[in-house]
C-alpha cells in the first residue's frame, strides 16, 4: 500500500476512536455499558459511511465493509437455516435421540414419509461432494425444479390468466345507458359514470394490447403491430409510474440512513 | 302464649324458607335470560385435506329479537372421550364457523354457548363427527379444464416441433445481442457476469434464468470466454454448476470447466449486492446478464454495471423492477419475454412447443375478453337478457374461488 493510504487509515482510526470516546461519554449513566453502546453506534456509522464511499470509487473501507457484511450474513443465514429448519422443524419430528441432544421437545407424531423426503433429498444433494456418485444430486434438483414448475403452473393459471380474464370483462358503457344521454351529461367526478366508463375502456384496451405485445407466434406487423405498439406504450407509462413510486421509497431509505447519521451518531438534529 | 308466638315464628320461618325456594328459581330464571342457539349441525368441510369441520346454527332467539342482549358466541370442541376447550369467540349475529384445526384421526363433538351479561346458554352438542379428506376439489373443475386445454396445446406443439415442423417465433429485441455481447467480452479479454436474481430454485424466474444460462454458457464455452456467476442461494449454485458443466461438455471442452465459475456469496440481499458490486468494479466485466427475480438491488447492480462500461442485458418479471432495467440497461426483457427467451435462444422443440402452447392460451384469453366485454356492454346498456346470461356464464367459468 502507498504511504497516503496508511495516513488515511490512521486518520480514520483516530476519528473512530474520538467518536467512540464522545459517544460513550454521551451514553454515560443512560445505559448499562456506555463503552459498548458507544462502540456499536460508531461502528454502525463508520460502516454506513464505508458503504456510501462506493459512490466515489472502490476503496479499502468499502472492501472491509463488504467482506464483513458478506462473511457475517453468510454465517448468520447458515446458522439460521440449520437451527430453524433442521433443528427446529425436522429433528423433533423424526428422532427422539437427536431431539434430546439438541434440547428440543420431541413431537410424538405418527410416522410420516413427508418428513423423511427432505432428509433424503438433502443427502442426495450432499452426495455432490463425491466425484463418483455426484450425479445423484441431479435427482434432488430435478425434483425441486419439477415441483416448482408444477405448482407455479396452477398458481399463474389462476392469478395471471383466469383472474385477469374475469377482471377485464367489464361493461364499456354505463348500466342502462347506451351512450346518448351519457355524452350529454359528462362529469369528471372520480365516482361518476363517465370516469368509470373511461377506466373500463383503459382496462379493456390496455389488457388487449398488452396481450398482443406478448404474443410470440405472429410477426408484429399491420393492425397486430399497431396494437402491439399501443401495448408497449401502455407498459412504458405503467413502468414510468412504478419508477417514480419506487424512487420515492428509495429516497425514504436514504432519509432513514441520514437521520441515523445526523441524529443517532452526530446528535445534530433532535 | 309464648308457645303460640313460637309456632307463629316457626310458621313464618318455614313459609319464608319455602317462599325462598321459588325465589331462588326466579333468580336462576333471571340469569338464564337468553335462549341457547338451536339446530347446531356439524358437517365435514368439503374439498380439504381432512382438517376442517363446518358448523352452522340458528342464533339465539334473543339475538334476533333484542340484539344487544346477546354479546357473542363461543364455540367449544371436545374430542370424544376427552375434555372440551373453547376454540373460537364470535360476535353477536354469527351463525356459522369453520374449525380448520382438526385431525383426521379424531372424532369431535361441538357445542355453541350464547354469551350475555346476565348469563350464558349452552346449546345441545352435535353428533360426533370425524373430518374426511377429499382428493379432488370439484369446485375447481373449471381450473382443471383450462389447465388441460393449455397443456394439450403445449403437448401438441411439442410433438409438432419434434416431428420437424418449423414453429415460428417472432424476433425478441435484445436476444440477438446475446452472441454479440459474448463476442465483445471475448475480444476485450474480460469476463461475463451472469446474475440469476436473488430467489431460489422454487421461483420460476430463476428456472428461466438457469435455462438461458445453458445457452449463454454454451456460447461462452465455444468462444473460450470467462464467465463469473456469484449467486445468493446454494441450490442455485448447484443447478448453475450443473448447467454450465453440461454446456462445456456439449461444446466438447469439459476440461475448460471449473467449479469456481459459480460461487456462493450470501443469502442476505444487500450483502450479496455489495459483493457483486465489488466484483464488477474490480473485474470490470464486458457483459452483464441480469436475468431472474430481482428486488431493490436491480438499480444498484445495473448502475454499477453501467459505470464500468459493460453491455447489459436484463430480464425480469418483477413489475416494480422492470422500469429500472429499462432505464439502466442496453437491452431489457420485459416480463413474459424472459420466459420466451430461453425457447427463442435454444430452439429446442420442448421449449418452442411450450411457448406456442402458451400463445394458444393468450389467444383464448383475447377471444374470451372481447366476447365477455361485448356481452357485458350490450347486456348492461341495452338490458339484453341473453348477453347478461353469457357474461355471467363466462364469469363462472373463469372464477377462481
Amino acid at each position: 500500500m502507498k504511504r497516503s493510504t496508511y495516513i488515511v487509515m490512521a486518520v480514520m482510526a483516530l476519528l473512530f476512536a474520538v467518536s467512540w470516546y464522545f459517544k460513550a461519554a454521551t451514553y454515560h449513566g443512560n445505559v448499562m455499558s456506555p463503552l459498548v453502546a458507544g462502540f456499536m453506534i460508531t461502528l454502525a456509522a463508520f460502516l454506513t459511511l464505508a458503504i456510501i464511499s462506493f459512490v466515489y470509487q472502490d476503496n479499502p473501507f468499502y472492501k472491509f465493509a463488504e467482506h464483513l457484511f458478506v462473511g457475517i450474513s453468510a454465517a448468520f443465514w447458515m446458522c439460521q437455516s440449520f437451527w430453524s429448519t433442521i433443528v427446529g422443524n425436522l429433528i423433533p419430528r423424526i428422532s427422539t435421540g437427536l431431539s434430546k441432544y439438541f434440547g428440543q421437545p420431541y413431537r410424538d407424531e405418527p410416522w410420516n414419509f413427508v418428513y423423511w423426503l427432505p432428509v433424503i433429498l438433502g443427502i442426495l444433494l450432499l452426495l455432490r461432494l463425491s466425484s463418483k456418485i455426484g450425479w445423484v444430486s441431479r435427482w434432488a434438483l430435478a425434483f425441486i425444479v419439477g415441483t416448482t414448475a408444477g405448482l407455479s403452473f396452477i398458481r399463474y393459471l389462476r392469478s395471471d390468466f383466469m383472474e385477469q380474464i374475469s377482471s377485464t370483462m367489464v361493461p364499456l358503457l354505463a348500466a342502462g345507458n347506451s351512450g346518448e344521454s351519457l355524452l350529454s351529461n359528462i362529469t369528471l367526478s372520480a365516482t361518476g359514470p363517465f370516469v368509470a366508463m373511461l377506466t373500463n375502456w383503459v382496462i379493456f384496451l390496455g389488457v388487449i394490447c398488452g396481450i398482443v405485445y406478448f404474443f410470440f407466434s405472429k410477426e408484429h406487423t399491420g393492425l397486430f403491430g399497431r396494437a402491439s405498439r399501443v401495448g408497449i406504450w401502455i407498459l412504458m407509462i405503467t413502468f414510468g409510474a412504478a419508477f417514480g413510486y419506487t424512487v420515492m421509497g428509495r429516497i425514504t431509505l436514504l432519509v432513514g440512513r441520514l437521520t441515523f447519521l445526523y441524529k443517532d451518531w452526530l446528535g445534530l438534529i433532535s | 302464649m309464648l308457645f303460640r308466638v313460637a309456632i307463629a315464628f316457626a310458621c313464618l320461618f318455614i313459609i319464608a324458607g319455602v317462599a325462598g325456594q321459588p325465589a331462588g328459581d326466579t333468580a336462576l330464571a333471571v340469569q338464564q335470560t337468553i335462549a341457547p342457539v338451536t339446530s347446531l349441525i356439524a358437517t365435514n368441510h368439503e374439498y380439504d385435506n381432512g382438517t376442517g369441520i363446518d358448523l352452522i346454527w340458528v342464533p339465539s332467539i334473543d339475538d334476533r329479537l333484542a340484539p344487544s342482549r346477546v354479546t357473542g358466541y363461543e364455540v367449544w370442541r371436545s374430542v370424544v372421550g376427552g375434555s372440551g376447550s373453547r376454540i373460537a369467540e364470535l360476535p353477536a349475529g354469527a351463525n356459522k364457523f369453520t374449525d380448520e384445526q382438526c385431525s383426521r384421526e379424531s372424532t369431535y363433538v361441538y357445542s355453541v354457548v350464547a354469551i350475555s351479561v346476565a348469563g350464558n346458554a349452552v346449546s345441545i352438542s352435535t353428533a360426533p363427527i370425524q373430518p374426511a379428506r377429499e382428493w379432488i376439489n370439484l369446485h375447481r373443475l373449471n381450473l382443471l379444464a383450462i389447465a388441460f386445454l393449455v397443456s394439450a396445446a403445449v403437448i401438441y406443439f411439442i410433438q409438432s416441433a419434434r416431428s420437424g415442423k418449423k414453429l415460428f417465433v417472432r424476433k425478441i429485441a435484445g436476444l440477438d445481442a446475446v452472441d454479440d455481447a459474448i463476442g465483445r467480452a471475448t475480444e476485450m479479454g474480460r469476463p461475463i457476469l451472469f446474475i440469476p436474481g436473488i430467489q431460489d430454485m422454487d421461483d420460476v424466474q430463476t428456472i428461466a434464468a438457469i435455462t438461458i444460462l445453458g445457452r449463454v454458457s454454451r456460447v461462452v464455452a465455444d468462444y473460450d470466454t470467462k464467465i463469473k456467476m456469484p449467486v445468493s442461494r446454494s441450490l442455485v449454485m448447484t443447478a448453475a454448476r450443473e448447467t454450465i458443466k453440461a454446456s462445456y461438455m456439449a461444446a466438447g471442452r469439459p476440461d475448460a470447466y471449473n467449479d469456481d465459475m459459480v460461487s456462493y456469496v450470501t443469502d442476505e440481499q444487500f450483502g450479496y449486492v455489495a459483493a457483486v458490486d465489488g466484483i464488477m468494479v474490480r473485474e470490470k466485466p464486458a457483459t452483464c446478464f441480469y436475468l431472474g427475480a430481482f428486488f431493490a438491488e436491480s438499480l444498484i447492480l445495473a448502475e454499477t454495471g453501467n459505470s464500468v462500461g459493460a453491455i447489459q442485458i436484463a430480464g425480469t418479471a418483477m413489475p416494480a423492477q422492470i422500469p429500472f432495467f429499462v432505464a439502466a440497461c442496453d437491452f431489457a426483457l420485459i416480463g413474459e419475454e424472459l420466459f420466451a427467451a430461453s425457447a427463442y435462444l435454444s430452439n429446442e422443440p420442448k421449449q418452442l412447443g411450450s411457448l406456442k402452447g402458451q400463445d394458444v392460451g393468450k389467444a383464448v384469453a383475447l377471444v374470451v375478453i372481447v366476447v365477455g366485454t361485448m356481452a357485458a356492454t350490450i347486456g348492461s346498456a341495452w338490458d339484453v337478457t341473453f348477453m347478461n346470461q353469457l357474461w355471467s356464464a363466462l364469469k363462472v367459468v373463469f372464477q377462481t374461488n
